[in-house]
């Protein structure tokens, strides 16, 4: 859903009215308008928090997804309540041979925690999550009231 | 790991590949995090590539460079919307130079949660050999 703040028109009636205040209040108006046309979701790393996530939905449910290489599906806790999902783990990695030189060392272990609200409220009962190739998916039945319907005019 | 309090990861976005020769496919391109290290034995590498299958990575060792190239499963089903994304997917491909001799017919890759490890042995000839003086 899209708002649009308008200023109280009192005080552009009131003052200093201009005609090219106007213009540029509509200019801007058109602009949010526009924004949120092109930018229905945000790109980026958002929160900035580990891991990063991406959401989708379909008509039945939400897709959560987190790329996690190197975690096996044991070391990460989940939690779901009716609308927020809470994710933590540690990714540890293994101590290799003691004669092992490093030439390079960019890979990161360290511990993880995040939460995350849903758009709406989800089936905890029916919350199945997998971790295919180090990509952890989530999926998040939305729960029967929240699910678009049908409706039939007779 | 010495330490007994592990560290909070932080959140990186994938760096995007740049001054490769344009690819014909459009899409992203990113730099796999790698850890490099070296034993008596040989050279170990391991490669973050999460959503890679090992059917869709090539591993490629000619004249000294090691090219690693692999593509991403699009996880997405038909008929799911976008609603906000993070992480962004698509190709992973990398190059290193060499300066030790491999034994090409030696060369072992595994991939396990989106993991490479790939073990590139050293031909006998290049294994250090301790040399006693008389």
């Amino acid at each position: 859903m899209l708002f649009l703040k308008r200023e109280p028109s009192w005080r552009t009636l009131n003052n200093n009215w201009s005609p090219f205040e106007e213009l540029s209040r509509m200019r801007r108006d058109m602009e949010r308008l526009t924004d949120g046309i092109t930018r229905g979701f945000t790109r980026g790393a958002g929160a900035g928090v580990f891991p990063l996530m991406n959401l989708t939905e379909d008509s039945d449910a939400y897709y959560l997804r987190a790329e996690l290489p190197g975690i096996k599906p044991g070391e990460i806790e989940l939690s779901v309540t009716g609308d927020s999902v809470s994710i933590s783990g540690e990714r540890k990695i293994a101590e290799e041979a003691s004669d092992a030189k490093y030439h390079r060392r960019e890979r990161e272990s360290g511990k993880f925690s995040r939460v995350l609200n849903l758009p709406g409220p989800v089936d905890v009962e029916k919350v199945e999550a997998s971790n295919v190739d180090g990509v952890l998916t989530i999926k998040l039945p939305k729960s029967e009231a929240a699910k678009p319907r049908q409706i039939t005019i007779k | 790991m010495t330490e007994s309090e592990a560290k909070a990861l932080q959140a990186r976005e994938k760096a995007e590949i740049s001054g490769m020769t344009e690819q014909t496919k459009p899409g992203l391109v990113f730099t796999p995090d790698v850890d490099i290290f070296e034993t008596e034995k040989g050279l170990t590498l391991l490669a973050d590539m999460p959503g890679v299958k090992a059917a869709n990575l090539n591993i490629d060792l000619r004249d000294n460079v090691l090219t690693l190239d692999g593509e991403a499963s699009v996880p997405e089903g038909d008929g799911e919307t976008e609603l906000f994304a993070e992480y962004r997917t698509g190709k992973y491909y990398r190059q290193f130079n060499l300066s030790e001799m491999i034994d090409q017919t030696k060369i072992e890759a595994t991939m396990t949660d989106g993991v490479l490890r790939l073990i590139l042995p050293k031909v006998e000839a290049a294994k250090p050999r301790r040399i006693t003086i008389n």
